[in-house]
């Protein structure tokens, strides 16, 4: 369990996540949604420490966040940002290898391999694993990247709007290898998502930000419902029943 | 905003007239003789000191400065680019050249045969630059003055290797250094043409400024654009070779004055023209004053002055957060 | 990549033998030490610029920057004219070169890290942002040195210039010893932490993502440059174009991301570049123009060249 204890942030007077206290669970996947500027990124990064709090803490199954190793926290998090910074000439395999640096320091044990391949496997890039990544294709290096933070083994991954640049199709597989993930290995899969129908579809529990504030959080159930996310995004909104699935409409 | 941009304008042109009308006058005070103000009109000496010395340097000093600045605010409208100055474009280090080959070539070349020779450089080595620039698919902010700069280094080193090989290698070092202190009657006059060339960028500031919105816009009011980009590089360039052939290159004045004054007034170039050529008066005004100041009766070369203090100023700017520059 | 560095190794060499035989008639008691130290100090000095240059544009995330770009080059200058200016003459001159070089080094790696934290920062401003007050800094250094030479005593300018602008042709042995070890020392740091560097280049937030620790690891990255940038300046003052020129080379002869493979090849490269340039200088120019000028426009052309090439794909 990860769990936050009233985390803020503010960037010159403006607070952008205003003492958030909540507990994400070890298991199942969790949606983060909310307009822009709710501070969900922003939430994310101090939870993965890639950003420094104001205030509060994040505590991951007994580790402080912030101030533990950070080789500690990487065997047990992976985080995937949507901006990530591709590396000139790097081929899929290594880059996903880097993957087990918490594990290997980048001296790969058959271990390692094994958790390479299985995560190139997984993420349907086996055939291309020799390639450059600035050769493939958009889909296919965002696949490269969930390859490499499958590689890390972590008992939590943290994504933040993975599905950005990603098609249709493209974003559904990803969404449906999260979810598999999620049911066949136990991984706790955290995302902050913009399109809420995603996160209806496919999460367990969903939280939805305002302001730097948790302002709803609980099943699909229970937030996407007219009332509530016309509460969190300050606009009208449809949910119809599709399937048994709950889907928001939100175009007229 | 346009009116209020419009009045800061106003106000800000009075208060640079103002600033390089005070800074001339300490110009005109400051040197190695004593200058007795009382007895300027009734002491033939200290007239002559007057007439000969001092005013030939504040003129210098004005001229120099003003031409450098508004040749950097004229290329940075026509690229579009806030970073492009002679500094940053090889136009200065294209200059230079040109002076080194008007001397090996011919010996007693006047001072116009020089300057001609340096223009021919300077304006080649600029569209050169914008020949490479047009190439760079990759059109960030940066890239294109780091190009400039790389292009500049070329020609600063065929320079040296041709001075090297000359053994002009101490008289080139004089020339890339902007100093004022050989500046006498007779000897700075050429930069009345640079004057001129400053003048002449405001007569055409309006096609410049409809150039500067791009090839497209351009055309569609009916401008030729080409002709209008050559017509300003031209002035630009010509600007530079008359300020490098007769006092030496002035760094970074065409990048920080420009800058400043639009960050105030906007980019109307008829608004942003005149305030940045007092700006760029005034800058060296001061910067030669400090030169000629710190180690009096001795002087530092005005571009070591401009360098420090300059970089110094575009420095803390880049550097402050939030701030225009910061975005790019 | 065997091959690439076998036949690198070869070419250096070859390079090699000829600096060392080239024109010699006779007198070989007499040129072969001379020709033997100037070969040192060129492959010292390209070994310390290449890896340098690699190390810091991994740090940088950049294949255009350069520390000389970046004006550590013109840093390491302003430190050495600070203490000559500021000890005097005498003072300088009775210190031995090897405690004015670890002085200079010193304060060179306690004011580049100053340096790097003051335009770096935090990491939250953009990469062109970070070049340009890098230029500009390098400006700022170069023309306070200049404003120095001017106002400092024309003893201390004599004992600064000799200090500052070796050539490769004329260099105090015992700091190219000196230079010699230090190369060693922080070359084989770089080679330890070649695997970090790998993962460096996954950008801050990815690197921290695998469990690197990002600010410790670039520090010392940086700590790295400053000492090898001091190294090949007080050996023979700024080179500005060749790192650029030979990290680039290297990245394509390799065709790999791994520090292991292009640190070794850009070094390799480094070395062949300047010891040819130097026979050629030599026996083709006939001492006519500076390795370094003859570097900055070889390697100005190949870098506009490839800034071209890459912005078209």
């Amino acid at each position: 369990m990860i769990t936050l204890d009233s985390l803020t942030k503010s960037y010159d007077d403006h607070l952008v996540v205003d003492g958030v206290s909540l507990e994400l669970p070890s298991a199942g996947v969790t949606s983060i949604i909310g307009p822009n500027g709710a501070g969900k990124s922003t939430l994310l990064s101090m939870v993965s420490r890639l950003l420094g709090v104001d205030a509060g803490t994040v505590d991951l199954d007994g580790l402080d966040v912030h101030r533990a190793p950070s080789r500690e926290v990487a065997r047990r998090l992976a985080i995937l940002r949507q901006d990530s910074h591709t590396p000139a000439r790097i081929t899929v395999r290594e880059l996903v290898e880097l993957g087990r640096h918490p594990h290997s320091k980048g001296r790969l044990t058959p271990a390692c391999h094994a958790a390479v391949d299985a995560a190139l496997a997984r993420c349907d890039l086996a055939d291309l694993d020799r390639r450059g990544l600035h050769e493939l294709s958009g889909g296919q290096r965002q696949r490269a990247y969930v390859a490499m933070v499958l590689a890390q083994d972590t008992r939590y991954l943290l994504l933040d709007e993975p599905l950005n640049s990603l098609d249709l199709v493209h974003a559904t597989a990803l969404m449906q290898l999260l979810r598999t993930l999620s049911d066949e290995h136990g991984t706790s899969v955290v995302l902050v998502l913009h399109d809420i129908n995603y996160a209806s579809v496919h999460s367990d529990r969903i939280i939805a930000m305002r302001d730097g504030r948790v302002v709803r959080d609980g099943t699909p159930e229970e937030v996407i419902t007219e009332e509530a996310l016309s509460d969190v995004y300050g606009a009208p909104f449809r949910v119809h029943h599709l399937d048994g699935d709950r889907i928001a409409a939100y175009y007229r | 905003m346009t009116s209020l941009r419009g009045r800061t304008a106003a106000v800000t042109l009075g208060v640079a007239a103002a600033v390089v009308a005070l800074l001339a006058v300490a110009s005109l005070a400051v040197g190695a003789a004593t200058l007795d103000w009382g007895a300027v009109l009734t002491d033939p000496e200290q007239l002559r000191l007057v007439t000969v010395s001092r005013i030939p340097r504040t003129a210098a000093v004005i001229l120099a400065g003003a031409a450098m600045a508004v040749a950097g605010l004229i290329m940075q409208a026509l690229t579009r680019n806030r970073y492009v100055a002679p500094t940053t474009a090889g136009t200065i280090d294209a200059a230079g050249l040109g002076v080194l080959v008007a001397v090996l070539l011919f010996a007693g070349a006047s001072v116009m045969a020089k300057i001609g020779i340096a223009l021919v450089f300077a304006f080649a080595g600029t569209a050169l630059f914008l020949l490479l620039v047009e190439r760079l698919r990759l059109r960030e902010m940066i890239m294109v003055p780091l190009l400039g700069l790389v292009l500049g280094g070329i020609f600063r080193a065929t320079t040296e290797m041709i001075a090297y090989r000359a053994n002009l290698t101490q008289t080139v070092q004089v020339w890339m250094n902007g100093d004022f202190s050989g500046v006498i009657e007779g000897r700075y006059e050429t930069l009345w043409l640079a004057g001129a060339a400053a003048a002449a960028a405001y007569l055409m500031a309006h096609h410049l400024t409809a150039a500067g919105m791009g090839r497209e816009i351009a055309t569609s009011v009916g401008l030729p654009y080409r002709a209008t980009l050559a017509a300003g590089l031209g002035v630009a360039s010509f600007a530079t070779a008359v300020v490098v052939v007769t006092v030496g290159a002035i760094p970074f004045l065409g990048l920080i004055v420009p800058n400043v004054v639009t960050l105030l007034v906007g980019d109307n170039l008829r608004r942003a023209l005149p305030v940045t050529a007092l700006g760029g008066a005034a800058l060296v005004l001061a910067c030669d004053l400090i030169g000629r100041l710190v180690i009096h009766p001795y002087e530092i070369p005005v571009s070591s002055v401009v360098g420090v203090l300059g970089a110094g100023v575009l420095l803390a700017l880049i550097l402050r957060k939030g701030n225009r520059f910061a975005r790019a | 990549m065997r091959r690439v560095v076998l036949a690198l190794t070869l070419a250096t060499l070859g390079a090699a033998a000829l600096l060392l035989t080239w024109g010699v008639d006779g007198h070989w008691d007499f040129a072969l030490p001379r020709r033997l130290e100037t070969l040192a100090a060129l492959v010292i000095v390209g070994a310390a610029v290449a890896v340098a240059t690699v190390v810091f544009q991994t740090v940088t995330a950049s294949r255009i920057l350069t520390p000389s770009i970046m004006g550590f080059d013109s840093l390491y200058v302003l430190v050495a004219t600070l203490i000559v200016w500021s000890t005097g003459a005498a003072t300088a001159l009775a210190m031995p070169p090897l405690a004015l070089f670890a002085l200079n080094t010193g304060v060179m790696l306690g004011a580049s890290l100053l340096l790097f934290r003051a335009v770096i920062g935090d990491g939250t401003r953009g990469l062109y942002t970070t070049v340009l007050a890098g230029v500009i800094a390098g400006t700022l250094f170069s023309s306070i040195s200049g404003f120095l030479f001017r106002v400092m005593d024309p003893n201390a300018f004599d004992v600064l210039m000799a200090d500052l602008f070796a050539s490769f042709t004329s260099i105090d042995t015992t700091l190219l010893a000196v230079g010699a070890v230090v190369l060693t020392a922080a070359v084989a740091g770089a080679f330890a932490m070649a695997r970090r560097l790998d993962v460096l280049a996954l950008g801050r937030d990815g690197a921290i993502g695998v469990g690197l620790d990002h600010r410790r690891t670039v520090m010392l990255a940086m700590a790295l440059v400053a000492v090898l940038v001091s190294v090949s300046t007080a050996l023979v003052g700024p080179v500005t174009f060749l790192g650029l020129l030979v990290a680039n080379l290297a990245y394509r002869l390799t065709g790999t991301h791994r520090h292991g493979a292009n640190l070794l090849v850009a070094m390799l490269v480094a070395a062949v570049a300047l010891v040819l340039g130097q026979a050629l200088l030599q026996h083709v120019l006939a001492f006519n123009g500076t390795l370094g000028s003859l570097i900055s426009l070889v390697g100005g052309v190949v870098f506009i060249a490839m800034l071209i090439k890459e912005s078209r794909r």
